[in-house]
């Protein structure tokens, strides 16, 4: 694995990315609803000295049908479930903002950071189309820009309510009888098009203060929100030819936002499948697709097993060398690998020495930021 | 004791210190409320001590006295869900219970994320359900909040309803993982409901979990919320402490299961209590007394006073006389806690009267006011109380509330549960995996059928 500030995560989707992975002997599809499963997948990744690992969620189904794995635990539980057996490693689950209440997300994501002590991070999604609405039964299905409005407005919230508690609010002062300084928590008095909430949080702030705030940006709306509210943006790009220019595309935006282009990293995904040869790597993907072919045909909108993505069929080695040539390459600042078939790629990925417990943050290089109120308040006395 | 009932077994739970001032933070020995190690510290010594489950209260906005953020007592915590699968992580057969809203939750979300911590725990998942009609709290949530409070339980019982009928939505065989066949599940059947409360109609993203349905916690004390507990939970939490109000409230419970065709075991009354062990009884009631003045400091008896009296009264000694003005008639002078007093002035008078009779300050009336500590003695005499609520139907057990965090449960696990096993009340080794086992319930899917057969008779 390359190491030096490259970032490295992987993205675990149920038994693969590939609709068919769940078919292969190996999978242990039938243990994909139970914690042994998500534990050991993320301990892989963590002991192949992976910074991160991102967990996709949805409140709808897998499309595809009988012949793909449907169902799915919930992100942020996952995540929380593999707190303790995890020490080094970022956790990134999606949590979708849509029918969700911020409240309830934002004190979400600052417990996992604190059971974590400071690996926690969220990548915020929408959750589109009328299957997911009916589901709610709240309102009807949104248009993409009012879906990635309403989701800046739920990171807005989110963020604030994570700053609502500055650091040092906590001061057990036995003469006065206060176990806090009630001038350090703060109300965040947000009133937007879609939220209005109150504050503050009922958490306290987490030990990376901000939790790391991750967004997909590969077209649309979902861009000027990622350029606005992301540490870690995500794009798909077909090569690293256009992985360069949507980075240098994004930081150009980053600028014209007031945001340091520095402070935010572009991670690109790469289609993964590792065997011990290449040959066998290749073999192995024709079956899948071969699966894929002869099941009951995906019915319309599932994604394509192959597709405008990087992809890398071959061994760790080979891998290893790819991931040195993107990190050289200048095209993105981290790669997210996605596994075709979780557990056959991660019995082929290298393992690395440990990395040193640190942040998540720490490990993006990623100062912690001081609360926004704590910055207000800054020379008024008290 | 009575010969001619079998003993039975007392259930114990522990309750993850809260943000009141029964918890004592001002004691060296309270560490964090909020690190997640407290919380390991506390679930596991539960488990060492054999106990059905841990359990987190919640809350969602934070207290306001006189207008501002409530600052004398513990504040912070956790998010209800984060922290029970964390600790699924690090406990094995301990169970995991939460309170959580049903006013500001949607039943599809609640559903998925209460299966998923009951796959994730291999059947442990409990959900306490609450519910309010506080525009207070509901200013943090886009609801916007406010529900009439006759509507409370039918959003609660429609909730439950949604839930269980997604939890059980996939038939039986619709797992099939069949890789022969290529088929990895059969045809997911869409749920619908149509009620006052919500229009939904959707696929669920789960199997059945572990346990069928997580077991049902209630808590709440009114004759709706009654109703809605015999109707709906596997489990009361009350707050009835004596002897006599228990026994009342539990016939009155269990009295009420039969209208729903539930039988007497299939809800367990377990009430809140708090506990100080001595080697004697006299150092018991020493310690007891030691504790009251940590859990009521000076601030904390006028800020009692101050919500009966609806005023500052920040000028008063806290050991001098009580005031001798009379109370505003302000009672959203504290918000987010319960209430104390609905008729502030007659509360005022009978304090004075009490004060005065008995020679009490202001603060050591507050303390004889808000005194809850219930089982006071020897690790035996303790053991000897709690099993006779037990065995007199006052209870089926207890959720202990300890003073401490994280530590408050460690001495009652080292010295009371052995007295409690060599009474043959307490369990000796875990007999089953999920918390349906710990509590002695049926599996839901069973439920059903018993109630088919039952009818059919």
């Amino acid at each position: 694995m390359p190491d030096s500030d490259f970032f490295l995560a992987v993205e675990l989707a149920g038994t693969g990315a590939h609709p068919a992975s769940w078919r292969r002997r190996d999978s242990r599809a039938e243990d994909l609803f139970t914690a042994r499963y998500w534990v050991d997948a993320i301990t892989a990744v963590e002991k192949a000295g992976a910074d991160a690992v991102f967990l996709p969620d949805s409140f709808g189904l897998q499309p595809g049908g009988a012949a793909t794995a449907q169902g799915r635990l919930d992100a942020v539980a996952i995540a929380a479930r593999a707190a303790a057996a995890t020490h080094r490693i970022g956790l990134l689950p999606q949590a979708p903002v849509t029918h969700t209440e911020p409240f309830h997300l934002s004190k979400a994501i600052a417990s996992l950071d604190f059971a974590t002590l400071g690996r926690a991070g969220w990548e915020v999604t929408v959750s589109e189309g009328a299957e997911q609405a009916k589901a709610f039964g709240r309102k009807s299905p949104q248009e993409p820009a009012a879906l990635w409005h309403e989701a800046d407005e739920a990171v807005e919230v989110v963020t604030r309510l994570w700053d609502s508690w500055e650091d040092d609010a906590e001061i057990r002062d036995l003469p006065t009888g206060r176990f806090i300084d009630r001038e350090k928590l703060h109300y965040i008095d947000y009133a937007g098009d879609y939220f209005s909430v109150k504050g503050p949080s009922i958490t306290p702030r987490s030990p990376q203060g901000q939790p790391i705030v991750a967004v997909r940006a590969d077209e649309g709306p979902s861009i000027q929100v990622a350029v606005r509210r992301a540490d870690l943006i995500r794009i798909a790009p077909p090569d690293l030819d256009a992985a360069h220019a949507r980075r240098a595309a994004l930081r150009s935006a980053l600028l014209s936002a007031d945001r340091d282009p520095d402070a935010v990293r572009v991670l690109i995904d790469i289609d993964v499948h590792l065997a011990g040869t290449a040959e066998r790597a290749y073999e192995e993907l024709a079956e899948l697709d071969r699966w894929s072919a002869s099941g009951t045909a995906p019915r319309s909108g599932a994604p394509a097993a192959t597709g405008s993505v990087l992809r890398h069929i071959g061994t760790g080695d080979s891998l290893t060398e790819l991931l040195a040539a993107v990190s050289d390459s200048g095209a993105a600042d981290g790669v997210v690998l996605r596994p075709l078939a979780v557990e056959a790629t991660l019995r082929h990925l290298a393992t690395a020495p440990p990395a040193p417990a640190t942040t998540l943050r720490e490990r993006l290089d990623l100062p912690r930021p001081p609360s926004r109120y704590a910055t207000i308040q800054e020379g008024t006395p008290s | 004791m009575s010969s001619t009932k079998p003993r039975k077994s007392v259930h114990l739970a522990a309750h993850f210190p809260g943000v009141n001032n029964t918890t004592v933070w001002s004691d060296p020995a309270s560490k964090s409320q909020i690190d997640f190690e407290s919380f390991v510290h506390l679930a596991r010594t539960a488990e060492r001590g054999l106990f059905d489950f841990f359990f987190l209260a919640e809350g969602l906005r934070l207290r306001e006295h006189l207008g501002r953020i409530h600052d004398l007592d513990v504040v912070g915590r956790p998010d209800t869900f984060t922290v029970l699968n964390a600790l699924a992580g690090v406990t094995e057969k301990l169970g995991l219970a939460g309170t959580i809203n049903s006013t500001y939750n949607e039943p599809f979300e609640l559903a998925k994320q209460f299966a998923s911590l009951d796959h994730l725990s291999g059947g442990r998942a409990a959900w306490n359900v609450v519910t309010s009609s506080d525009a207070f709290t509901g200013e943090n949530f886009r609801r916007g909040g406010y529900l009439e409070h006759s509507d409370r339980y039918r959003r609660a019982a429609e909730t439950v309803e949604v839930a269980r009928a997604l939890w059980d939505s996939w038939p039986a065989d619709t797992l099939v993982v069949d890789r022969d066949a290529g088929v990895f599940a059969k045809d997911i059947p869409e749920t619908r409901h149509r009620g006052r409360q919500f229009d939904i109609a959707a696929r669920f993203v789960l199997p059945p979990s572990p346990q069928g349905h997580p077991v049902l916690l209630q808590a709440g004390d009114s004759d709706d919320g009654r109703e809605f507990g015999a109707a709906t939970a596997d489990a009361i939490f009350t707050g009835h402490g004596t002897l006599e109000a228990g026994r009342t409230f539990y016939a009155d419970m269990k009295g009420r299961l039969a209208k729903y065709g539930r039988g007497h075991d299939e809800l367990k009354i377990l009430p809140a209590a708090t506990f100080v062990l001595g080697d004697t009884a006299a150092e018991a009631e020493e310690r007891a007394r030691h504790i009251r003045y940590q859990q009521v400091g000076p601030q904390t008896a006028i800020a009692f006073l101050e919500q009966v009296w609806g005023r500052d009264l920040s000028g008063y000694d806290p050991d001098g006389p009580l005031p001798d003005v009379d109370p505003s008639g302000d009672v959203n002078i504290t918000r987010g806690r319960v209430r104390h007093a609905k008729d502030p002035r007659a509360v005022a008078e009978a304090w004075r009267a009490k004060a005065e009779a008995e020679n009490l300050s202001i603060r050591e009336l507050i303390i004889e006011v808000t005194a809850r500590q219930q089982f006071v003695g020897t690790p035996a005499e303790v053991a000897e109380r709690i099993d006779e609520y037990v065995q007199t139907d006052a209870a089926d057990g207890f959720i202990l509330v300890p003073h401490l965090t994280p530590g408050g449960l460690d001495e009652f696990v080292d010295r009371v549960v052995p007295e409690l096993q060599e009474r043959g009340s307490f369990r000796t080794e875990y007999a089953g995996d999920t918390l349906r086992d710990h509590l002695g319930l049926r599996h839901p899917h069973h439920r059903t059928s018993v109630h088919e057969g039952a009818r059919a008779s």
